[in-house]
């Protein structure tokens, strides 16, 4: 198939090093009002820079308009359905945004004095108690960047938690289901990955994880619901077999917002989770960044927690201060910090208004509203007969998000599961995540959160299947497909060979 | 419903017929009744849009920001102006709203401003090769050396007492799970101990990380330091400051094999300490090595110019245990900041910029000198921020002073003592665009009050300064 091409094609892509002229500028500096000193007798030559950096020179209409041009090239929540798996693309509230922007946040300097810094410590405070309550366990850290910061916090944890009772251990169990940052962890961490199977259910297999746990385990790292968007009905017999050969249980909250309100990580019987601030409490992605992966854990493990740990003081303290919030650095058995100063605050801003918005009773509506869309959109994909050619990986009632199988289709039709994504950027859905988990062959992996609406869900089950239709009677054109965006498929692996990683200048 | 969910009573209906199901509870069924929660979350319940700005906006009024008072903080952070173009481009949706760019035929935008970051990057600090951001500074410093581990088998890592003390502490919580030890070198009127450094070296060590400009606001000699380590085929990691990268000279025209650095100046928010983001930059041998997104320029189909997420194989999602580093986010809207902000400043700018902090930084340290009882801690090269010792003994009084100082709405710096003892009344001050010869004399006068009343030990303000 062919397609003209469109405006947006046609405005090939330009960066804005190769933008502006010499001597254009959209920064003045405020006028020197000290006295002027020789810049020798202040800096050596020797220590000074030759060559500038070719740093762009544009004006402030030109740096404008270039960044909302190519701002017009991405593909937004805002603007379409984003049923991405694992990732939980639900609306990001502008409430937040403002909120986080007030200057009083957005300009405090993370080494303020803790007693002029009351009303961020106090929230950090009330943010650490309601992530405990939603996790089930008694203690946070905030500290963590992201969510594989968090795993890397949650695993240095464990290992201290080991060593400090003289308890040399190698290994960590995960799933083959497992997100990719859970063995990297493990490796970052100084342990060896040891993979326990699925059984045929989609849930851990016991019999392998009673072969595996033993004294050399240091932690089992588990999703649940995992991610085939299944709620392991054995998990209380998981934790059991772990924690019965010393090990540690650790929750990858990636898919937490299955089960807000409904079931608790600490419930469970997991002693260490992460949050992903950026997943369940809807910090904005902001194209890869920034996120934030707070982690709770149990009474035996939060002496080790990095620091500095939030406290609150009852009353007036000796020394005659009156601030109730404070940082504490005295935690001798911490394992250190993990980044600099309190963490990503912005995101904690956020993530707090978000809970004080929905309180108890909206967060367990947010989860029972994302497994509602998600067996709701299952179904509809199945009476359109989709599922014929996609059918579930597992075929059960599915918690916030599904995976399906495009093998059947890949077979029967010729086209890929790549090719079904790509074809569905025409219809202008982003489509949901593909080829993950690993062990579902050409997977399909969907998560419609619960932002979206019935009608929309109908609307893209109608375009899936319109697209098997269309294959059915031309399957080239989701093999060349996409033919409306701004650019067309890209060489992914010419780019590999022969990296091009900066504009040349 | 909630005013983020759109379920109606007819909607529902609908929607459970179709799936099979009488109820939300059945779609729950799976999960066990012993860890199924009948009783609500012990959380206050929700509220309005209106009464959680209200609450929020409180708890902001009591942070004192670098609004309300004259601030000389510095130590990492920085208040530099962020340009209004800034706030407009991190708040579109497009920017703003997406995820990671998986999908790159939709996803040109962010790919293009990640292309144009890592070359921003490239040419301030004089690298080859520069990933699309990490989480921040000190992390980041702690990634070049998990890069270190992977690129030799040697257990050791040198590190100077100079590099900012959270980037020590991060680099040794990793060193636990790197299952490596670090040697920390001390400093010599200001400056790494280049003795000491060249002692501690051997041909054990994996890297060695110093910073310029130092803690201390010194500028290094790196020449010797880096001379050093490739004696005995170490790497070299050197965390930059970017806004000294107008005066100092490029740490890849020095030939250190990592750059990493705190992006925080570069357009982001204080945010009171985060997001913002780190960048890592490194010589072309260990691209490979690095971790974090990359992307890459290539074309389609068609011919079209276009960008990519590349060099994937070194990525968890793909190598998994064999991954070089675990981290699946970059900082990419921090980034974005990064870029414009470059940008904006400009070719020239960024030299302009970095002399009126040379002079003004001068300026401030020779004013600050004449206080009765302050003296310099050092007097190597600054550029931006200077360390002093007040005379008043030890950090409770630094304290002291520092809430006296608060009274009249001046904040006058960093207590060293916190991270350096052997500082004990030391104060770290910090010089920004923003701080006017004004703001300047205003220190010195309120400075040389607080100091003098220490002095003579009239009470100090009660309470150590509670917010206005």
């Amino acid at each position: 198939m062919t397609a003209p091409e469109t405006a947006m094609q046609r405005d090939r892509a330009v960066t804005i090093f190769e933008k502006g002229q010499a001597g254009r500028r959209a920064f003045f500096p405020p006028p020197l009002d000290v006295p002027q000193r020789p810049l020798d007798e202040l800096i050596p030559p020797r220590l000074r820079r030759r060559e500038p950096a070719r740093l762009p020179e544009v004006s402030e209409p030109e740096l404008v308009r270039h960044y909302v041009r190519i701002s017009r090239r991405n593909f937004d929540l805002d603007t379409g359905f984003y049923p991405l798996g694992s990732c939980t693309m639900k609306h990001n509230p502008r409430l937040h945004e403002r909120v986080a922007g007030l200057a009083g946040h957005a300009r405090l300097h993370p080494l303020q004095e803790p007693g002029r810094a009351q009303g961020a410590l106090e929230l950090m405070w009330n943010l650490e108690r309601a992530l405990a309550e939603v996790a089930g366990l008694p203690y946070v850290s905030l500290q963590p960047s992201a969510g594989s910061h968090g795993e890397l916090a949650g695993v240095l944890l464990t290992r201290a938690y080991h060593e400090d009772r003289g308890d040399q251990r190698r290994t960590v169990l995960t799933p083959d289901t497992a997100h990719g940052t859970n063995p990297a962890t493990v490796t970052m961490a100084g342990y060896d990955v040891v993979k326990v199977g699925t059984n045929a259910d989609g849930g851990v297999d016991l019999d392998d994880l009673r072969a595996k746990a033993d004294e050399h385990t240091a932690c089992l790292m588990l999703t649940n619901p995992n991610t085939l968007g299944l709620f392991d009905p054995n998990i209380a017999e998981i934790a059991r077999i772990v924690h019965d050969v010393g090990a540690t249980t650790y929750y990858d909250g990636a898919n937490l917002n299955a089960v807000m309100g409904i079931s608790r990580p600490g419930d469970m019987g997991f002693d260490i989770v992460h949050f992903n601030l950026h997943k369940s409490f809807t910090q904005p992605h902001g194209g890869g960044g920034p996120g934030a992966g707070p982690i709770a854990v149990a009474e035996h493990i939060a002496p080790y927690l990095p620091r500095p740990v939030i406290v609150r003081h009852g009353g007036e303290r000796s020394n005659g201060s009156t601030r109730e919030f404070d940082l504490d650095y005295d935690r001798p058995k911490s394992i250190g910090r993990l980044r600099g100063f309190q963490g990503n605050y912005g995101c904690f801003v956020r993530a707090y208004a978000y809970i004080r918005s929905l309180g108890a009773s909206g967060l367990r509506d947010a989860s029972e509203v994302a497994v509602l869309n998600a067996n709701y959109l299952l179904a509809r994909l199945r009476q359109l007969g989709v599922c014929e050619l996609l059918p579930p990986a597992y075929d059960r009632l599915c918690m916030h998000e599904f995976a399906l199988t495009g093998a059947p289709m890949k077979s029967e039709l010729g086209i890929r599961t790549l090719d079904l994504a790509k074809r569905l950027l025409d219809h202008g859905y982003h489509p949901p995540t593909v080829y993950f988990p690993l062990l579902v062959e050409e997977a399909l992996l969907i998560e419609p959160t619960e932002t979206e609406t019935r009608e929309t869900l109908d609307a893209f089950a109608e375009a899936v299947a319109a697209i098997l239709g269309e294959a059915r009677e031309d399957p080239e054109i989701a093999r060349g497909a996409p033919y409306t965006t701004p650019v067309r498929r890209l060489d992914e692996a010419g780019a590999a060979k022969k990296p091009l990683l900066r504009q040349a200048l | 419903m909630t005013r983020y969910t759109a379920v109606t009573d007819a909607d529902l209906s609908a929607m459970l017929e179709a799936i099979g199901v009488a109820s939300v509870g059945e779609l729950f069924a799976g999960i066990p009744a012993a860890v199924r929660r009948t009783a609500p979350l012990d959380l206050p319940e929700g509220l309005g849009e209106a009464e959680v700005y209200a609450e929020l906006r409180e708890l902001a009024a009591r942070n004192t920001s670098v609004e309300d008072e004259v601030s000389f903080l510095g130590a990492g952070m920085y208040d530099h102006y962020v340009p209004a173009v800034i706030d407009m481009l991190m708040g579109r949706s497009e920017f703003l709203t997406p995820y990671t760019p998986y999908q790159p035929e939709i996803s040109q935008g962010g790919l293009q401003v990640m292309f144009e970051y890592q070359t921003a990057i490239c040419e301030l600090t004089g690298m080859d090769v520069s990933n699309a951001s990490v989480y921040e500074g000190p992390s980041a410093l702690a990634a070049a050396a998990y890069l270190a581990k992977l690129s030799n088998s040697r257990k050791r890592f040198v590190i100077s007492r100079g590099v900012h003390p959270h980037a020590r502490e991060t680099l040794a919580t990793l060193c636990a799970g790197y299952e490596m030890s670090v040697t920390e070198v001390p400093l010599a009127d200001g400056v790494t101990d280049l003795a000491a450094w060249s002692e501690a070296i051997d041909d054990d060590v994996s890297a060695v990380f110093f910073a310029q400009p130092n803690y201390l606001g010194a500028v290094e000699d790196p020449a010797p330091l880096i001379a050093a380590a490739r004696e005995h085929g170490a790497l070299v990691v050197s965390s930059a400051d970017p806004l000294t990268l107008g005066i100092l000279e490029a740490p890849g025209s020095l030939g250190v094999d990592v750059c990493v650095g705190e992006g925080q100046t570069l357009g982001n928010r204080l945010d009171f300490g985060g997001p913002s983001f780190g960048f890592f930059a490194a010589r072309d041998e260990h691209v490979r090595r690095m971790p974090g997104r990359i992307v890459g320029e290539t074309v389609d189909v068609d011919g079209r110019r276009g960008f990519v997420l590349t060099l994937q194989t070194r990525e968890q999602h793909i190598r998994r245990e064999k991954a070089t580093s675990n981290i699946c986010t970059a900082q990419a809207l921090n980034a974005l900041a990064g870029v414009v902000y470059l940008s904006w400043l400009g070719r020239r700018g960024l030299v302009e910029l970095g002399e009126l902090l040379v002079q003004r930084t001068a300026y401030a340290r020779d004013v600050l000198a004449a206080v009765d009882g302050v003296s310099v801690i050092h007097d190597q090269p600054v550029i931006r921020e200077f360390a002093v010792s007040l005379g008043v003994g030890d950090l409770a009084a630094v304290r002291r002073v520092i809430a006296r100082c608060g009274a009249e709405h001046v904040n006058p710096g960093h207590p060293l003592a916190i991270d350096y003892e052997e500082y004990p009344d030391g104060l770290l001050v910090a010089i920004t665009e923003q701080r006017s010869r004004a703001d300047i004399d205003l220190l010195g006068d309120v400075l040389g009050r607080a100091v003098a009343a220490e002095r003579s030990g009239a009470p100090a303000p009660h309470g150590g300064g509670e917010a206005r």
